[in-house]
């Protein structure tokens, strides 16, 4: 090696002080809030909150693209994003999935309402029919089954009868399940026209929500209401009547929606602004956290590494003296390194994660054993102290190298699971004993050598003692048989 | 005898063969006792303010219909059982049934809090499965390849790979058949962490069969001794600190997660401390005696003595 020792030393000694002040928590020596920006993120089951799996559930007959499920992924994200969740995941997976998770969410079931309704917005015109709200209709874009059976959110409160709606007119499909061979009205306007939604008060001062239309929708809308004039139209959500207003008047580009329960306008509102959904979701799975179980296995699994970490720390100065007390300060580098990657990247750190970190920390320490071993053989061959450090360090290489590429391999292959199973629980382990794994090399390699050059190479060290043999080196000169 | 560990190889099958058998026995007769990540249903976990137990959680399910429900009453911090792990069919979150239920665990017993609760449809869990098995063989195949790769020199690079997989496989068969025996009588569930653990003792039982394996690829060049036994003899002699020692600093960290960790990782853990034990062992007494004995076509020879002995018994008599 042309490098000398020292500059490598003063390499890993200014990564150390930045990796330290990246992993070191708090707000000490915080420069232009880049610690506050990076902090270490929670899996679900560390902070709680909620996992769902969503399936598409496409009307019989139809199918859904790859299109349809990006589509559905990104009116989601925008759902959650009104939410206020602080790190939502949404992602498909496969060609029909969506897995959400909202870390720290304190409701989880209205959170998974909000995600998962279809939110669908029809203006229909009824042929002059009154349909009485709560009624299920079919629709020229599906039919009334094409939904859920469940209970929309925003039908959720039973709605209350537009004072809008002409009395004269008689309710005519009484009947709240529509079959699919009922009457199919035309649609007007959808979800998809929406410019804007929000919460308004009505002319009789209740909460409603008000809505925007876009250009063209809104010729189409002044089109329809300017020559339907005094008679009854329906506004449908996910299919079932919630209010049948009569037309007044032209309208073009505003309206409101009455007849919504005060508790749910808020969620209509997120729901329509961020779109509808293009296909209806069921959940397929579900994980929800309660805060209190994370923050007693955060606790205990703190307690545990610690407790597991000085547990090897002695193991190795006991036992290999002072090359052990080096790898223990190695060790200590590479801990500094890993969380603050894990910090910087960054990596979502779970339960499983933890105990993927402590077990990489036993792969780091084996390739430092690798070496004292290797280091001890060419002692007791008589080699000098400098000369077994280069010659350890040449022979231990290829097995710190080979055994963790496997290492990295299978985390691989462990992280392509997780993605299909259980995202963050399973990924967030193989992340982290891939990284673990990878930094145990880059230690071994710089730390842990740099260390043994620069101590035994001084020729202070006369005593092998120190370094783990049962007598001074010079003294011996059987085979390596030994 | 540290010296000789590959000239009492036969002994080492033996005692690997007894060691795993009866787990192989409850695999075969009971396999293993899957959890929702595989058969589909929900775990509810909660906390009622005071003590329980399973019949009075059983019996509110039950009268709401849930019949076929497992129920495991665990204290939070060591003191009362009050807190139920709720075992049953598919409950989704949220929904009219939920909330029902829920109610009706409040008022006949008290008021509670949801620790977690996870539902698993039953078209996801077939997934899962497919997923572990599929993750397992492609590890395999991709070890499998790398060592072939990384022992090219050697004169039969597959049969490193090889017998690295059969060390492999003793430690999943081992893991797998501790769960299936524990799962009858705990009734521990495996879930898609297990897996996890699974894929984890793969990695490591390699990681540290190579360790040999590298020592035994180093002392061919070297030419260390005349026979192939006793190079790996003299390889296994050199290595065995190391894998002990290694595999003890993993243990340790692994111990003390087993019994300081939380409760939701101790089956993680456990699966990961016996996988970890055994991976040492079946690197030294496995996997680095297998290239022994394909070397000395030992298994045609025994095969070939069972055979004998067999009609020499039966004319003897």
């Amino acid at each position: 090696m042309k490098i000398s020792p020292w500059i490598t030393l003063v390499f890993v000694l200014l990564l150390t002080v930045f990796a330290g002040w990246v992993a070191i928590p708090g707000e000490t020596l915080d420069v232009g809030s880049f610690k506050a920006d990076h902090p270490i993120q929670q899996g679900l089951d560390l902070q709680g909150g909620v996992q769902v799996l969503l399936q598409a559930d496409p009307p019989a007959g139809t199918s859904v693209d790859k299109d349809t499920i990006t589509g559905t992924r990104d009116t989601i994200e925008r759902r959650v994003g009104g939410l206020g969740v602080s790190e939502p995941v949404v992602q498909t997976r496969g060609s029909n999935q969506i897995i959400v998770e909202l870390p720290g969410v304190t409701d989880p079931e209205q959170a998974v309402e909000v995600v998962r309704q279809t939110a669908l917005l029809e203006i229909i015109d009824t042929n002059g029919l009154y349909l009485a709200p709560g009624t299920k209709v079919n629709t020229t874009l599906g039919d009334a089954n094409s939904t859920e059976a469940g209970t929309p959110t925003a039908a959720g409160g039973s709605p209350v009868a537009s004072p809008a709606a002409s009395p004269e007119a008689s309710p005519v499909a009484g009947s709240t399940d529509a079959s699919s061979d009922g009457p199919v009205y035309t649609t007007i306007i959808s979800g998809a026209d929406l410019k804007d939604a929000y919460r308004a008060t009505g002319p009789l001062g209740q909460v409603v929500v008000g809505f925007e239309l876009k250009g063209s929708a809104a010729d189409h809308f002044y089109d329809f209401t300017s020559t339907h004039i005094g008679q009854p139209m329906s506004i449908v959500i996910d299919k079932t009547v919630i209010s049948s207003p009569q037309i007044n008047g032209a309208i073009s580009d505003q309206g409101q929606i009455e007849g919504i329960a005060p508790k749910d306008v808020d969620n209509l509102v997120v729901q329509l602004k961020a779109g509808a959904l293009a296909v209806p979701l069921k959940v397929v799975q579900s994980r929800v956290v309660g805060p209190s179980l994370g923050q007693d296995s955060i606790d205990k699994s703190l307690t545990a590494a610690i407790i597991g970490l000085g547990i090897v720390a002695f193991f190795m100065i006991v036992y290999y003296r002072l090359p052990g007390f080096l790898s223990v300060v190695a060790l200590g580098i590479y801990t500094l390194l890993v969380l603050a990657i894990f910090k910087l990247l960054p990596v979502t750190l779970t339960l499983a994660g933890i105990a993927g970190f402590v077990l990489s920390v036993g792969m780091a320490v084996d390739a430092n054993i690798l070496i004292f071993s290797r280091l001890k053989e060419e002692l007791r061959v008589g080699r000098t102290a400098s000369q077994s450090v280069e010659l350890g360090f040449a022979h231990a290489w290829p097995s710190i190298r080979d055994s963790n590429i496997t290492s990295m391999i299978t985390a691989a292959i462990l992280y392509w699971f997780g993605q299909y199973t259980g995202a963050t629980i399973i990924t967030g382990f193989a992340l982290t004993l891939f990284i673990g794994v990878a930094v145990s090399m880059f230690t071994a390699y710089n730390v842990t050598r740099t260390f043994l050059r620069l101590v035994l190479s001084s020729t202070h060290i006369h005593n092998t003692w120190w370094l783990g043999t049962k007598r001074p080196a010079a003294s011996t000169s059987t085979s390596a048989a030994d | 005898m540290i010296e000789h560990l590959a000239t009492y190889r036969k002994w080492w099958y033996i005692l690997s063969i007894i060691v795993i058998l009866p787990g192989v026995i409850s695999l075969i007769f009971n396999g293993l006792d899957l959890g929702i990540d595989f058969t589909g249903g929900t775990i509810w976990e909660v906390k009622f303010d005071k003590t329980i137990t399973t019949e009075q959680v059983k019996n509110v399910l039950a009268d709401h219909g849930y019949t076929d429900t497992v129920i495991q009453t665990s204290s939070e911090d060591g003191g009362d059982n009050n807190v139920a792990i709720i075992r049953m069919e598919e409950l989704p979150t949220p929904s009219a049934e939920k909330t029902e239920l829920a109610d009706a665990l409040t008022a006949e017993i008290g008021p509670f809090t949801e620790l977690q609760i996870s539902t698993v449809g039953s078209s996801v869990s077939g997934q899962i499965a497919r997923r572990a098995v599929l993750a397992v063989f492609v590890a395999s195949i991709g070890i499998l390849l790398y060592i072939a790769f990384a022992f090219r020199n050697t004169q039969a690079p597959v049969r490193y790979g090889a017998a690295a997989i059969v060390g492999m496989l003793h430690d999943v068969l081992l893991v797998l058949g501790v769960f299936s025996i524990l799962g009858v009588i705990f009734k521990v569930q495996v879930d898609a962490l297990f897996v996890t653990a699974i894929l984890t003792v793969i990695g490591f039982s390699v990681h540290d069969t190579i360790v040999v394996f590298d020592r035994i690829r180093e002392n061919l060049a070297k030419q260390s001794d005349p026979t192939f036994e006793g190079i790996v003899n003299y390889s296994l002699a050199q290595t065995i600190v190391r894998s002990v020692n290694t595999s003890l600093t993993v243990v340790f960290t692994l111990l003390a997660l087993f019994l300081f960790g939380g409760e939701s990782t101790r089956t993680f853990v456990l699966a990961l401390l016996i996988g970890v034990v055994s991976g040492t062992y079946s690197s030294i007494f496995n996997a680095s005696q297998l290239l022994v004995s394909w070397e000395e076509h030992d298994f045609q020879r025994w095969w070939a003595q069972l055979r004998g002995r067999v009609p020499s018994t039966a004319t003897s008599r």
